[in-house]
């Protein structure tokens, strides 16, 4: 029970600082749960990422379910993805209650301006920790660019080149065993 | 019964929209349009305030839904509809991987599909630098390449990366900072 609560506190304070969509929450899930707590290495939360594209639901709710399966089955998957809607459903229930064209006022867009580049810069730290532990080696390195490149000139949905890549490592990793023997 | 309509309709979005908080837009679009609780304007308004405050545009929307029509219980079972399927399917893969996770060609697959993750982390980077760094509509209309760079934004991101490599620190700081630094500079 204590763990579950930890839990629910831990996704809470994520889940009050994630702005702008569930890749924004990787440097708190980085440090929380992978630095702080030991819950997860940065290997699972890349693994949970690409899962999280290719089922429904959002990034950030399916992270938070999966590390709270991992760490206390069914309840620990509920009290953690609880927790990381709390905030949202607190500060937008205060925000319709009290405050009408909240986006609108100067100071809210100032501070969102600088916070976007914080964002921005703890997203960058992010990736270059979650490279080292994903691309190992060539096709890693060949699988990593060709998707990013399809990602970005492409309208390919991100589901289907998840997917692909998963077929691509067995198949190479099948190759690379065969050629071993 | 309209906690259950609420249920149900965010259920649905919660199930059918695949990979992340923008893709239920769509289907909020849609929403909007057979139900007539909220606007498409209210939709845009929702889309702005969602950027401006912590959480997925999905959760949000379905808060805001949730609290206009029925107040906060109708935020928790508009939100809890929204969450509940991919709680359910993510509670299922968590345990099919737990029986296959030292099966060979599951770890195999995960090699590939890591590398294919970082990439797409990597391709939101960019978006979020598009949007944090650069004036792609000012350059887009003068055709200046001067005007593409937002100055000030990359003086901090430059500030914020080097205290960030040298002190570490809790993101949340970096947020607090990056806050303060844009009211008080005009960013």
């Amino acid at each position: 029970m204590k763990l579950c609560i930890q839990l629910f506190i831990t996704f809470a304070k994520i889940g009050a600082v994630t702005f702008g969509g569930g890749y924004a929450m990787l440097p708190m899930l980085e440090r929380e749960l992978v630095e702080k707590y030991h819950w997860v290495t940065s290997e699972d939360l890349a693994d949970y990422f690409a899962i999280g594209q290719c089922t429904p639901g959002i990034i950030a709710v399916n992270t938070a379910t999966f590390v709270g399966y991992k760490l206390k089955k069914n309840a620990g998957a509920v009290f953690a993805t609880v927790g990381v809607v709390f905030p949202s459903m607190v500060i937008i229930a205060i925000i319709a209650a009290f405050i009408s064209n909240f986006a609108e006022y100067e100071i809210v867009k100032h501070a969102f301006a600088g916070i976007r580049v914080s964002v921005c810069v703890l997203i960058f730290t992010s990736v270059l920790k979650l490279l080292k532990g994903a691309v190992v080696d060539k096709t890693t390195l060949i699988i990593y660019l060709a998707i990013l490149a399809f990602a970005i000139f492409t309208s390919i949905p991100v589901a289907a080149l998840v997917i692909v890549s998963g077929v691509i490592g067995i198949v190479a990793s099948k190759v690379k065993e065969g050629s071993a023997k | 019964m309209i906690y259950i309509q609420l249920f149900w309709e965010f259920f649905k979005t919660g199930l059918f929209a695949i990979g992340g908080g923008l893709a239920t837009i769509p289907f909020l679009q849609e929403m909007s349009e057979k139900t007539g609780w909220f606007t498409l304007e209210t939709l845009a308004d929702m889309i702005a305030v969602s950027e401006s405050t912590p959480g997925p545009i999905g959760v949000n929307m379905a808060s805001y839904v949730g609290f206009l029509l029925k107040g906060i219980p109708g935020t928790v079972v508009a939100t809890i509809g929204l969450i509940f399927p991919s709680l359910v399917i993510i509670v299922i893969i968590s345990k099919i991987l737990e029986k296959f996770r030292d099966n060979k060609y599951v770890n195999y697959a995960f090699y590939g599909l890591r590398a294919a993750s970082v990439a797409l982390i990597t391709n939101a980077l960019l978006e979020v630098i598009k949007i944090a760094l650069l004036n792609i509509t000012q350059w887009e209309a003068s055709g200046l390449i001067s005007d593409l760079f937002n100055y000030k934004s990359i003086i901090l991101a430059v500030v914020i990366y080097l205290c960030n490599w040298k002190f570490k620190g809790h993101p949340i700081i970096y947020l607090a900072i990056g806050a303060a630094v844009g009211i008080i500079f005009g960013l």
